[in-house]
């Protein structure tokens, strides 16, 4: 009998500069043969200290640095923000305001599963995904740059509104982009849904069980996915959600390919929601109309003195805020993202904890990862939909 | 229709819990739990029947300086089936650990290890608690509020020693100002 050369288990470090890794995500992964063993993700090469950093910060300063947590939905986390502040200060921004807050942040949903599409294409083998997805990204980044002036990290959402208006001609652009989108989504659906590669790497890979998935504290398209039917816009509504009818998709197995068909039915719904916001929205201040507590409009300050005196008071000690905590969250598009704010009183806050989606995805990895292959590892991660910015904050 | 909502969760815990207080805050019901009491009252606040809290969401750490019991936990509960959610307090010194609720909620490893790093808040029976976020040789614990926000530790690339050292910040020195680099020399000048 010819001996049997006997092979230890051996350890990869999966990342922090792989390009599947989707950002500097450091993976250990232990592996027999081509079967993950067990998997340690380590974390925190991106941290920044945001939390820290808002503790000396006003409540507006505080806005940018949240497009710059999930650098790939900017504006639904400056919705958090801004809704918990406004919810502890007690106001609430006028009507066009929160269809506004609704479209954008509908279209910063769209961003974000459109670079999960592609991502996770890429990712898979499907590299014509990524420059059919990014074609449509470019036409919404457009829109934030009209917007705003900034195609990325846009600070426009503000509390008690919304920086400023529409300008002339977007809500027709924005309305023909929606109209036209479910045939782009269609033209995706084509090359993946049933295509035989796509379904043979992500049909039961990575399931995940219902009580699993509530157990790792898993939200969004995520829990969605496992079958429960949880969508914050319809749970706790906020802004004009209420006003706007759209479905819940629910996934049936709990596996990747799941959670890509809920992920593909969001973006149709995106869409409706849209369409009907556009539809709802009426002309009216974009501002809640006491300055004290709102930045006054631009075209006041050229003029009035008091605004230009409340403007110079927002950007240099910034407004009080009452004394209390909150925790609020909002359906961001990669699930719950929470912050718990701690106000003793003053413009700035005591403490900030952002909850974050990934987060918890991130970390349920060690349990979903052990027993599948190699290759699998790649698409658990694309399924998660993980940004950096905001699992290390 | 959420006020409502609101007490009769108010009622319910009340007839569970008689021994703890219960507080209400801008729409949140907010229970405080001694550390020893912890467990069980998660365990009960998962499986009691009309709680159904079968999620944790977030796990945050506080420091208050000033209090006897500086640190506190919150916890965030959330009920899918129900729709409802309740904050959990606990405060402990600094020597006093607070009670993993790993069996309760896997999701809470990463939380508690989260917390441990940031505030130094210990928990017993956590199977793993490593610091998550910063550096693996990382000293002290950054939210805490006698963490100066520049940090205490800074690195560069000492030119002289070829490597990158690492040397206490000076306090003195206005952040705002760059660094002088006495020792490198001027750019060469393109003929």
């Amino acid at each position: 009998m010819e001996e049997r050369k006997e092979f230890q288990n051996y350890t990869i470090n999966f990342g922090p500069q792989h390009p599947a890794a989707h950002g500097v995500l450091r993976l250990l992964l232990e592996l027999d043969g081509e079967v993950v063993e067990r998997a340690d993700p380590h974390i925190g090469l991106l941290h920044r200290g945001t939390e820290k950093l808002l503790e000396h910060k006003t409540y507006l300063q505080g806005v940018p640095y949240f497009d710059r947590l999930d650098y790939m939905s900017m504006m639904s986390e400056e919705h958090t923000w801004v809704l918990a502040v406004e919810k502890l200060m007690g106001i609430e921004a006028p009507p066009r305001a929160q269809y506004i807050r609704v479209i954008f942040a509908e279209l910063t949903r769209m961003l974000n599963h459109l670079l999960f599409l592609g991502a996770h294409g890429l990712d898979v083998g499907a590299m014509t995904m990524f420059i059919y997805t990014f074609r449509e990204r470019e036409v919404i980044f457009d829109m934030y740059e009209a917007v705003c002036g900034a195609r990325m990290h846009a600070a426009y959402f503000r509390p008690g509104g919304v920086a400023r208006d529409l300008p002339e001609g977007l809500e027709e652009k924005i309305r023909e982009f929606t109209e036209d989108f479910p045939s782009k989504l269609d033209e995706y659906e084509v090359l993946l849904t049933n295509n035989r590669i796509w379904k043979q790497r992500l049909v039961d890979v990575g399931i995940v069980t219902e009580q699993e998935a509530l157990d790792w504290g898993f939200v969004g398209p995520m829990l969605r996915g496992s079958g429960v039917a949880y969508d914050l816009r319809k749970a706790e509504p906020y802004d004009a959600y209420d006003k706007v009818d759209f479905d819940i998709p629910v996934g049936k197995n709990g596996d990747c390919y799941d959670r890509y068909l809920v992920r593909i039915e969001e973006l149709r719904q995106s869409c409706r929601i849209i369409l009907q916001s556009l539809d709802q929205m009426e002309e009216g201040p974009v501002k809640y109309d006491d300055f004290k507590l709102s930045v006054p409009y631009q075209k006041d300050q050229e003029t009035g003195m008091e605004s230009l005196i409340h403007h110079f008071k927002h950007f240099s000690s910034g407004f009080d805020v009452p004394a209390g905590e909150i925790y609020l969250a909002t359906e961001s598009p990669k699930g719950e993202f929470g912050v718990y704010i701690v106000s003793t009183g003053g413009a700035k806050p005591y403490r900030v904890k952002i909850r974050a989606a990934g987060f918890n995805h991130l970390q349920a990895t060690k349990h979903m990862l052990p027993g599948l292959m190699l290759t699998d590892v790649t698409t658990v991660i694309g399924t998660i939909d993980i940004v950096f910015g905001e699992i290390d904050r | 229709m959420i006020a409502e909502k609101l007490d009769n969760l108010e009622k319910l815990v009340g007839e569970k819990f008689p021994s703890l207080t219960i507080e209400k805050e801008l729409e949140a019901l907010v229970l405080r739990v001694s550390p020893d009491q912890l467990i069980e009252t998660m365990t009960q606040l998962r499986d009691g029947p009309g709680l159904d809290f079968t999620m944790m969401i977030d796990l945050a750490g506080v420091h208050y300086p000033d209090r006897k019991e500086p640190f506190e936990v919150v916890y965030q509960l959330l009920s899918v089936k129900k729709n409802h959610r309740i904050r959990i307090k606990v405060s402990v010194d600094e020597e006093t650990p607070v009670p993993s609720i790993i069996s309760v909620w896997g999701c809470a490893d990463w939380f508690e290890r989260e917390a441990y790093d940031m505030f130094g808040i210990r928990f017993s029976g956590h199977p793993d608690l490593r610091r998550l976020l910063s550096e693996y040789d990382f000293e002290g614990h950054p939210l805490r509020k006698d963490f100066p926000l520049s940090g205490k530790i800074e690195m560069r690339y000492d030119e002289k020693l070829g490597r990158v050292v690492r040397e206490p910040i000076d306090m003195s020195r206005n952040p705002r100002e760059p660094f002088k680099r006495k020792d490198r020399e001027p750019y060469p000048q393109t003929p």
